[in-house]
């Protein structure tokens, strides 16, 4: 099969003698850095850490619905189970996965700046999200918490007596890493931008990532007052959410899905964004209709506003809001479908190769199609009355969720860690492994759709026993996947000491992180670059390869 | 930051003078690192305003639904005391512009004895709000912790024509209280962190950190003094005026 791999000849080739790992040395140049990419490593330490953490959860959970009856853990242990799960993978994995990582660590260097406008606030956002991920564990040693991640009142409020004031805090505080996060990004790529890097000339992983900082500055701040209040409402009694004392509980629906329906976007529009540059990269075109894609992530983000309420279909609002809300969910899917459909033709004609990020990408491709579509049914108001709190709606997050962030977050983290680490991964195992999750995860989730039209609810841990086999599967297809996440994380350590050395650019790619040496320097330039390019633009980059060509001989 | 860190530019783009001690390794400039530090700030803000719309939404939605109660709890408000409270906080804002002021003009002594008295005022309007409260502690009107019907199903002396409350619209008072409790102790929050970051500024401004030509952080802890500020303005309206003579 034809590669576009070119790495330097390993017998001579050799990682750059100055970088960003060893500029300094020691625990303390770790945790007291300004550094850009130091800090996006501790973050994929840290996000690591809880993605096990939470994929243990998930395996328990798994374990326990093999069987229709609640044998494995108690039903209330179940509820933890699940309310953990939640809680850790949606605020401590997928809403800082892209972002946080490579997001932190390239969107300086695709804009052309030495750092991020923030260094230290940048710091201070990994600090908060360790505070926020020590709450958590804590809420999880001392009993866990059973509300469900959605914290419904007035059950959070008043009927439930486990961790939920700690949970509420942990999440609280690492709102605020998420809106720090934001923040930076949103500044870095309006004031940082070197000389010549026009808005339309940034790759579509800054577009990205900066409709996604919208909402994360934007909504989470909302979700933090809603857990403020909720936590004084069963700290001291106030009765904002309480029906005794006038309150509504559905207000809380209504903020809480203010942030938490956006948050999914907040959750995909990175990945997106590693989509459309390994989508480019490996095809050798650039992104077709780059200025439908760059806004389409901006639409999403506005739209992502505006459908809130259809997370509340069945609680009691009224028919005329939720034909609005039916109405703007479906709107959804057009920026959406505006970007499969680009990435699709992007491919067409392209020279496609089938490297690790491209399997991946591929397989996000496939499974978020299927996750956005299904949530096309969901947001139709008769098919939702049918499906809502049934295993359709978890297999479709979870495609939209796994098979689509996660997906995008393991191209993102094989397509560059070349760049981070200086070192190229094994190819044959890497590819073995987005194989097996690919086929893990379809085994694993597709026969929740069937089960949950059939009409098996949600976060219960027993069952009627004809739903068993579609559950065996489920729980088979678990096992794969667990083992396709296992993988990347032994051969990656492996490749930090093993890897072949990768080079400056061994994919060949455009964008201006492949520009710099790998790893980078601590400034990321030598100089301030000056761009003078569109992005995806492969044949300047054969011009330039050609003129180097040209000055060595 | 180290300073060998800096990566020097071409020449034709190299600034003719400037890159003094406080600008960071990784602007360009003095100029676009004040830029980014304002540009941050009115983006914190906006998430600000976004914290406490939460609030206001909820208040929006319950004055509606119970509007009576709002009226008979906002009767309970000690006017002269938000009246005082709202003159404090725009006499403190003027002070603190009168700050960012002084650091522009490089006016060590004035931006000291400016940011002093914006201190004292944040510290008076704290005082203040913690006499209110403590005066709807003593009358049982904090929902929650210490809270009766009593006041709202009787007539209040203060307004004799207004009718009592039903008991099911006097058990509304509660939300309008906890509103009452949940903005203005937000707001106070707000103006605890304000006076903190203030006497750390006072201490800097001491050794004349911001006297020198830097004077971001003063401008920009101006921008969030007056926003504090803004919130109280939209505040004092709706839960002490707006119902006063109804």
């Amino acid at each position: 099969m034809s590669t576009i791999v070119s790495l330097p000849d390993q017998s001579t080739a050799k990682l750059p003698k100055h970088t960003y790992l060893n500029n300094e040395y020691g625990l303390k140049s770790w945790l007291l850095t300004g550094d850009h990419k130091r800090i996006a490593i501790l973050y994929l330490i840290s996000i690591t850490f809880f993605f096990f953490i939470g994929g243990a959860m998930a395996g328990l959970i798994r374990l326990e619905l093999l069987t229709p009856q609640s044998d494995l853990v108690a039903a209330d242990t179940y509820n933890k189970l699940f309310t953990m799960h939640g809680i850790i993978m949606i605020f401590l994995f997928l809403v800082p996965s892209v972002p946080a990582t490579i997001g932190n660590f390239l969107i300086p260097i695709m804009v052309g700046a030495k750092d991020l406008a923030f260094p230290k606030i940048n710091l201070l956002s990994w600090y908060l999200y360790i505070v926020g991920g020590c709450l958590i564990l804590w809420a999880l040693i001392a009993g866990g918490v059973d509300t469900g991640w959605t914290f419904t009142t007035p059950l959070s409020t008043h009927y439930l007596n486990t961790h939920v004031i700690t949970a509420g805090m942990a999440i609280f505080v690492a709102g605020f890493s998420s809106i720090f996060t934001g923040l930076n990004f949103i500044v870095t790529i309006h004031r940082m931008r070197a000389p010549g890097m026009t808005w339309f000339r940034l790759p579509l992983f800054v577009w990205s990532h900066y409709a996604a900082s919208i909402l994360m500055v934007l909504g989470t701040p909302v979700l933090a007052i809603t857990l403020v209040l909720v936590i004084l409402e069963r700290t001291i009694g106030i009765g904002v959410f309480d029906p005794t004392k006038g309150g509504d509980p559905l207000l809380f629906q209504h903020l809480f899905w203010f942030y938490s329906h956006p948050a999914v976007y907040i959750m995909i529009l990175p990945g997106m964004g590693v989509i459309s540059e390994v989508i480019s990269t490996f095809s050798r075109k650039r992104v077709f209709g780059y200025t439908a894609v760059a806004f389409s992530s901006v639409a999403i983000a506005v739209f992502g506003f505006f459908v809130w309420a259809h997370h509340m279909f069945i609680m009691g609002v009224s028919n005329y809001s939720a034909l609005v809300f039916s109405l703007l969910t479906m709107l959804v899917a057009v920026p959406s479908a505006i970007k499969i459909f680009n990435w699709a033709a992007t491919l067409y004609k392209g020279s496609i190769t089938f490297e690790t990020p491209m399997l991946y990408a591929f397989g996000f491709m496939g499974l978020f199609t299927i996750g956005g579509l299904t949530g096309v049914f969901l947001g139709s108001l008769g098919m939702d009355i049918h499906l809502t709190e049934t295993y359709f709606v978890v297999a479709h997050f979870h495609f939209v969720m796994v098979g689509g962030m996660l997906m995008a977050f393991l191209a993102g983290v094989h397509f560059w860690w070349p760049k981070i680490t200086g070192r190229m991964y094994p190819e044959g195992l890497s590819k073995l492994a987005a194989g097996t999750t690919f086929i893990g995860f379809i085994l694993t989730f597709f026969p929740q759709f069937i089960v949950g039209y059939l009409g098996m609810p949600r976060r219960y841990a027993a069952y009627p026993p004809e739903f068993q086999v579609l559950n065996v599967l489920s729980t088979a297809g678990a096992s794969v996947l667990g083992i396709g996440y296992l993988l990347p994380i032994l051969y990656l350590t492996w490749s930090l000491k093993y890897g072949k050395i990768a080079g400056n650019n061994p994919w060949q790619a455009t964008g201006l992180e492949w520009q710099i040496q790998s790893p980078p320097l601590t400034e990321n330039f030598v100089e301030t670059p000056v761009i003078d390019y569109e992005a995806y633009d492969y044949e300047w980059l054969a011009n330039k390869t050609k003129h180097e060509v040209q000055t060595v001989g | 930051m180290d300073s060998q860190a800096i990566v020097t530019l071409p020449e034709h783009e190299q600034p003719a003078h400037e890159h003094p001690d406080y600008v960071r390794h990784h602007f360009a400039n003095a100029d676009q690192q004040r830029e980014t530090a304002n540009f941050g700030m009115w983006l914190f803000l906006l998430t600000e305003i976004m914290f406490f719309s939460g609030m206001f939404a909820a208040y929006l939605i319950y004055r509606n639904w119970y509007y009576p109660a709002f009226v008979a709890g906002s009767h309970y408000m000690i006017i002269w005391a938000g009246t005082m409270n709202t003159a404090v906080l725009i006499c403190s804002s003027f002070t603190m512009a009168m700050g960012v002021y002084s650091a522009e003009m490089r006016n060590r002594k004035a931006l000291l004895r400016w940011l002093t008295l914006t201190l004292l005022l944040g510290l008076v309007f704290l005082g203040i709000k913690a006499y209110e409260w403590h005066a709807e502690w003593v009358e049982h009107h904090v929902p929650g912790l210490n809270f009766s019907i009593e006041d709202f199903t009787h007539v209040n002396p203060k307004y004799p024509a207004d009718r009592p409350l039903s008991v099911g619209m006097a058990d509304k008072t509660q939300i309008y209280f906890s509103l009452y409790f949940a903005m203005t102790g937000m707001h106070a929050l707000h103006m605890c962190i304000g006076c903190g970051i203030l006497i750390v500024l006072l201490f800097q401004a001491w050794g004349g950190t911001y006297t020198n030509g830097h004077m971001n952080t003063i401008e920009n802890f101006g921008l969030y003094w007056h926003f504090v500020d803004i919130v109280w303005i939209f505040l004092y309206p709706l839960l002490y005026l707006i119902s006063r003579h109804q």
